[in-house]
């Protein structure tokens, strides 16, 4: 009697571990290093979409690991930190990178592997370009490109524009040419484009260059240290024309390094907490309570990435490979925290972009332009 | 042409703070015949020491830049003593290329240890000096690129002064042209040795620091591209000669800045910096004010 106890009472514990055994999610961020702001964010976003969706009693009865691995913001760290949660941790699927150019480094790898992997913020179109298992949550570089030269010609009535680039950053690169296409298209005119070096503090020479030409506006689509070092030196050379940048420019730091000479800038981004729908208002109001700060692009997009693969994994019930892929490309109008995301025949969310402007060290949200 | 004397102007605000880093290694070549490769990372030191005594004095007072220049001077002239002390002393007798190994470790000792005390994410350093903005015939200037001038210059007189004439200059020189002569003839060799760390750990912070006030985001890898640029300049202007290292700095400051500017060469930035200095190694390999000394036997 007491040995059937025994044995019921081992085959109930095994049952329920092999219940309970979780879904293996990797993740991979640039959690310290240049782009630590982003990776970060990213970072708080994809744990706290773990955490309710755990709370909520996981996918299909287990709970999901996200396993996170650091990319310190280097050129060739995602590729080993991805093979190491590929054949090492044996993960299911795969969240990250915020940044194209560690994002493209890894997509090669989870396509050869069969994992799929969904990207929050990398908007470079190479990126899902490398394969079918290949996602992401986000808007394109050329939607970006687009919305941020109709803003430029239509609101603020630009016509010539010098364009600021930083050469060797693939996000930069990209975005800058997507700009000058639907910018010239729209009748505008780029009378300069400077280069500079990732990662270069000095732009005053590029600057100097921009002022004697006197452009209307300023696209400047480097990261957020640089675009903010960039409009210091340039209101120090006198020159006034106001700034444009795209969705790299949303961090607080931004603001912090810039001081009063990044106000009256203008960036596109992919959420804007200040938006009015309900199910924003009440993700912001939780995220809050969990983090002590308000979501931003990051975040909100990182907890949406985790989403999305969250809901292919209910809806494909398995955590097979190529399941799992068909069930995120037939993502149709999910209701994200950034809006509805639908994915592309190219694997794409398509969804609406905002345009924020800094007034008095503060994000101010202006508008949103829908594909 | 106001174009010209602007990008002049913005190439010699540039080459001041490579001027000022070269200064630093090029003095303890002078002395120990060996590249401190950890000088750039003291650098990223000095610009963290000014980032926390900022914290302490009023912004935007020159009274308070000044005081916070001097401390994290101090810190760094203390740090440079320590680091000469612990890694390259014990190597005294050993190969040149052991002691070039152990810099390099200690380079990257520092980086890391910022990474883990200072945290990877780029900080915005204050405004400690006043912040204005003179307008010249159309040429901008502000007053930050003029204090990075003024002090590169008056650190420069400083040390010629301490190097030509005063006493522990002139031992700098004894033991530089001959330590054991130098030390036969009472000079405290380790002495010199430790004060001449101290001077140019001094000189990398006060670079550092401008550094930061010209460029306010600091993070632990900021010294590693200023470093080699200053370490250019060093070898352009002939290494261990201090008025060289000066005018190498400005010389690259003001051609990376002309580059730059110009309309389809900013992307070859490096490639022409390092061009310049293969240039230079095989035409005058000894430096633009290097001389070469024959080494007796």
């Amino acid at each position: 009697m007491r040995l059937l106890l025994v044995t019921c009472c081992i085959a109930i514990f095994t049952l329920s571990l092999r219940a309970a055994e979780p879904i293996k999610i990797g993740e991979f961020a640039s959690l310290t290093g240049k782009q630590a702001s982003f990776g970060q964010t990213n970072h708080r976003g994809a744990v706290f979409a773990v955490e309710e969706i755990n709370a909520a009693g996981g996918i299909f009865g287990r709970p999901l690991e996200l396993i996170t691995a650091d990319t310190r913001s280097l050129p060739g760290e995602a590729a080993t930190v991805v093979k190491k949660l590929i054949a090492r941790d044996k993960v299911t699927a795969i969240v990250g990178e915020t940044g194209s150019a560690a994002a493209l480094e890894a997509a090669p790898l989870c396509q050869a592997a069969g994992v799929p992997m969904i990207t929050a913020t990398a908007t470079n179109p190479r990126v899902t370009e490398q394969g079918s298992y290949i996602f992401r949550a986000c808007f394109i570089d050329p939607f970006q490109g687009t919305v941020l030269a109709q803003f430029a010609h239509h609101t603020l009535h630009a016509r010539r524009v010098a364009v600021l680039v930083a050469a060797g950053n693939a996000y930069s690169v990209g975005l800058a040419q997507y700009f000058k296409i639907n910018f010239t298209a729209l009748g505008g005119q780029i009378i300069a484009e400077q280069k500079y070096a990732e990662g270069d503090k000095d732009f005053r020479a590029q600057l100097t260059a921009i002022k004697a030409i006197q452009p209307d506006a300023i696209f400047a689509s480097g990261d957020y240290v640089e675009s903010a070092l960039s409009c210091v030196q340039a209101r120090q050379l006198g020159i006034t024309a106001p700034f444009l940048g795209g969705d790299t420019w949303d961090s607080p730091a931004l603001i912090a390094i810039g001081g009063s000479a990044v106000d009256g800038s203008y960036f596109s981004a992919h959420f804007s907490p200040e938006a009015k729908e309900l199910a924003v208002q009440h993700f912001v109001h939780r995220f809050r309570a969990r983090w002590g700060e308000l979501p931003d692009t990051g975040s909100s997009l990182g907890y949406d990435a985790v989403l999305v693969l969250a809901d292919a994994l209910r809806r494909a019930h398995s955590t097979e490979g190529a399941k799992i892929r068909d069930a995120l490309a037939t993502t149709r109008n999910f209701p994200g925290v950034t809006g509805r995301i639908t994915m592309d025949a190219q694997r794409n969310a398509s969804k609406a972009a905002v345009i924020f402007t800094i007034k008095t060290g503060q994000f101010v949200y202006l508008e949103t332009i829908a594909p | 042409m106001i174009e010209f004397f602007q990008q002049l102007l913005n190439g010699l605000s540039l080459g001041a703070i490579f001027a000022l880093i070269a200064l630093g290694y090029t003095m303890v070549y002078g002395v120990l015949r060996f590249i401190n490769f950890a000088h750039s990372d003291v650098f990223m030191v000095g610009a963290y020491a000014g980032y926390y005594i900022g914290r302490f004095v009023p912004e935007h007072t020159v009274w308070g830049g000044l005081a916070a220049l001097a401390v994290a001077m101090t810190i760094c002239a203390v740090l440079g003593v320590i680091i000469e002390r612990l890694a390259y002393r014990p190597l005294r007798s050993a190969p040149t290329l052991n002691v070039l190994i152990t810099a390099i470790g200690v380079s990257l000792l520092l980086q890391n240890l910022g990474q883990f005390f200072f945290g990877a994410t780029p900080r915005p350093f204050p405004e400690l000096f006043p912040v204005t903005l003179f307008i010249f015939h159309g040429i901008y200037i502000s007053s930050n690129q003029l204090v990075v001038i003024g002090v590169t210059l008056a650190l420069l007189f400083a040390l010629r002064f301490i190097v030509l004439r005063t006493k522990i200059g002139t031992a700098m020189r004894a033991v530089s042209q001959n330590p054991k002569a130098a030390s036969l003839v009472g000079i405290n060799n380790d002495l010199v040795i430790s004060f001449t760390f101290a001077l140019g750990s001094a000189l990398a912070a006060a670079g550092g620091m401008l550094y930061a006030l010209n460029y306010p985001s600091i993070d632990p890898l900021m010294g590693v591209l200023p470093g080699l640029k200053a370490f250019v300049a060093a070898v352009l202007g002939g290494i261990g000669n201090i008025p060289g290292a000066a005018l190498g700095g400005l010389l690259l400051g003001v051609v990376e800045t002309f580059v730059n500017g110009s309309k389809d060469w900013s992307t070859y930035k490096d490639a022409i910096a390092f061009a310049l200095l293969i240039l230079m190694l095989l035409f005058r390999p000894a430096g633009l004010l290097g001389s070469f000394t024959k080494e007796k036997v």
